[in-house]
């Protein structure tokens, strides 16, 4: 009993699912007009990532000007020394803003969400349901729907311009609770059972037991609550008074509607903006893949 | 002991003292474990959800302009001057039309994408990575792209060049409501941005169709194609298409990022969050205003929600997981 549990609800891993999938060789669609099509729509879906990087090397003539080239003579890179010594927007801030905001809300969502929707799950209690209830109605309620008296409440507390005034009032997603909820009723009662027979109590049974047999979970999560976080918008524009406090996103916009456009700063910091989640994306997308497969479906 | 309910049969749930354990004392009282562990979620709750929300349902009924602590009652008077405002009631009609472009689109594309992705044999995860490859860049970004690039109103814009191979006179994409035409931006914007995503729930809900169903219809003589599709693929991703379709909608209603970057300083094309954005925190800081038709719009998504849940059975059934 302890450390070689194995692993629950591990999904079946990809390879599996070309099984199953039904055959359907010789359809109306060719194999070679398949990959047309899908290679179009794929070519489709780059232009907007290949104009960004174009733009973001390039000089303001040759992504204005009139002899408009698809790859331009002299890549200026250049233009991220510039980018980072401009002092019109706190860029290199920005960034580390909102590396600091979405980690710390990373690890505060998942902390304190998955506890509640174990409880909620697990640990009978009379009045549960009335609690489960009560955190089902947020959901109801759009969260950006109720930015104006959160503003006011967190500007009442002082936190406007601060890292806890950008990270708290986002931790308590009535969703998060729900999707974990929703998971640890799935979870194995009999490895919990066991964990009682060896005297620990829920506390000790949920770190010792529940978490580490959770992982996979756990990461999906993370990985879903780390792009939201990074790319949230709305709350940030509204508590980042400050330019030291912006995040990313904010000093993004603020490059769009500045008086003076000075288009390759703006790609560039496009580029900058996206490449961490690109990195995400490139090494945590199978984490993410059955995260959205999961909690979509639920709903 | 009665044998329906859900929670762990084995221990009755007012546990305090349960005696067949009492060696565990407090450790094992499920109703401080309760508390202990949904205490900082229902704490966090009540301060950063219920708070706001409550106070916004009392600030509707003053005057609150430039301060948070009114003290004049005025009834319904900031309902009535929402529900007759040009501006907000407008901003219905935008979202209105912005749905209706962006659900359907979207509910189109992310499928037909699945269905391709689902049938390719060879670069099958490479194709679907490119698909789902723009979820990770915000609103904020492909707003940026869209407006400075593809749809600059300019003549050198990648659009308007295409569109000049063509013989297509300039279109000035943004800055001109009349015709509408930054439609066409707003909804190509947000369909690159979310498609990848719902065509992840497309390709798992797929996935899980059984094989034997399309075995059987080839018995039955059903033609691969449109007919096996028609009566077993679309048929069989009622459940998942109801889930995007109620998603999509929520999230359209929220949409707030791209309309306010890629319309910043128009008075027109703006959805119900953008309006309410300039109205509480804009120069007149309205917050009477800004709360009431904070309170609409959620009367508003409950009622959307729980008729679409009536009609498609959406969000029942939580409890058969």
């Amino acid at each position: 009993m302890t450390t070689t549990m194995p692993e629950v609800r591990e999904p079946a891993p990809p390879s599996s699912d070309r099984d199953r999938r039904p055959k359907r060789g010789g359809g109306v669609m060719s194999s070679t007009g398949l990959y047309i099509a899908t290679g179009t729509a794929a070519f489709l879906f780059l232009v907007p990532f290949y104009l960004l990087v174009r733009n973001a090397l390039s000089t303001d003539a040759e992504i204005t000007g009139e002899n408009w080239k698809f790859f331009p003579t002299h890549l200026q890179w250049g233009n991220v020394t510039e980018l980072f010594t401009d002092e019109t927007v706190p860029f290199a801030q920005s960034l580390w803003n909102s590396a600091v905001v979405a980690t710390l809300h990373t690890i505060g969502v998942l902390l304190v969400c998955s506890l509640a929707g174990y409880a909620l799950a697990r640990i009978p209690y009379r009045h549960a349901n009335k609690v489960f209830y009560a955190v089902l109605g947020t959901l109801m309620v759009p969260t950006a729907v109720t930015f104006v008296p959160s503003f006011v409440l967190v500007s009442s507390l002082g936190w406007v311009d601060t890292y806890r005034g950008l990270i708290i009032p986002g931790l308590f997603s009535g969703f998060t609770c729900f999707l974990f909820r929703q998971y640890f009723l799935g979870f194995p009662k009999e490895l919990e059972e066991a964990a009682r027979v060896d005297g620990l109590g829920y506390w000790g049974a949920y770190w010792r037991i529940v978490v580490p047999n959770s992982l996979n979970f756990f990461a999906a999560m993370a990985t879903i609550t780390f792009i939201n976080g990074w790319n949230s918008f709305l709350w940030p524009l509204v508590i980042g008074q400050d330019p030291g406090s912006w995040t990313v996103q904010v000093a993004l916009s603020n490059y769009m509607t500045n008086q003076t456009v000075i288009f390759h700063l703006i790609f560039m910091a496009t580029a900058f903006s996206i490449l961490p989640l690109v990195f995400v994306f490139l090494f945590l997308q199978r984490w993410l893949v059955q995260g959205i497969a999961q909690t979509g479906i639920k709903g | 002991m009665s044998t329906t309910e859900t929670r762990d049969v084995a221990r009755p749930a007012p546990a305090k003292a349960s005696p067949a354990k009492p060696r565990r004392g407090l450790r094992g009282s499920p109703t401080l474990n309760f508390w202990l562990f949904t205490g900082p979620f229902l704490i966090g709750l009540a301060i950063f959800v219920y708070a706001p929300i409550l106070w916004s349902i009392w600030l509707s009924f003053f005057e609150a302009r430039f301060t948070v602590t009114p003290d004049k009652f005025v009834g319904f008077e900031n309902y009535t001057y929402m529900l007759t405002n040009d501006d907000f009631v407008g901003s219905l009609g935008t979202f209105t039309a912005f749905a209706a472009f962006i659900v359907p689109t979207t509910w189109a594309l992310s499928l037909s994408l699945a269905l391709l992705v689902n049938r390719l044999r060879f670069m099958r995860a490479f194709f679907r990575s490119v698909f789902f490859l723009p979820t990770a860049c915000s609103y904020v970004a492909a707003s940026l792209i869209w407006k400075m690039s593809i749809f600059s109103g300019v003549r050198f814009g990648m659009m308007n060049t295409v569109l000049g191979w063509f013989g297509i006179e300039n279109i000035a994409w943004l800055v001109d409501p009349n015709p509408p035409w930054y439609w066409v931006v707003i909804v190509s914007a947000r369909l690159w941005l979310q498609s990848g995503f719902y065509m992840i729930l497309f390709l798992a809900a797929l996935q899980n169709i059984p094989g034997e169903l399309y075995e059987a219809a080839a018995i039955d003589g059903a033609k691969p194609g449109w007919q096996t599709f028609r009566y077993i693929t679309l048929p069989q991703l009622r459940a998942t298409s109801t889930a995007v379709i109620l998603l999509l909608l929520i999230t359209a209603y929220q949409a707030f990022d791209e309309f306010y970057n890629l319309l910043s300083k128009t008075t027109w094309g703006r959805p119900p969050l953008v309006e309410l954005y300039y109205k509480a925190l804009g120069e007149s800081q309205d917050y009477g205003a800004g709360s009431a038709g904070a309170v609409i719009l959620t009367v508003l998504i409950c009622a959307v929600t729980l008729l679409q849940g009536k009609f498609l059975g959406f969000g029942r059934g939580e409890e058969s997981k």
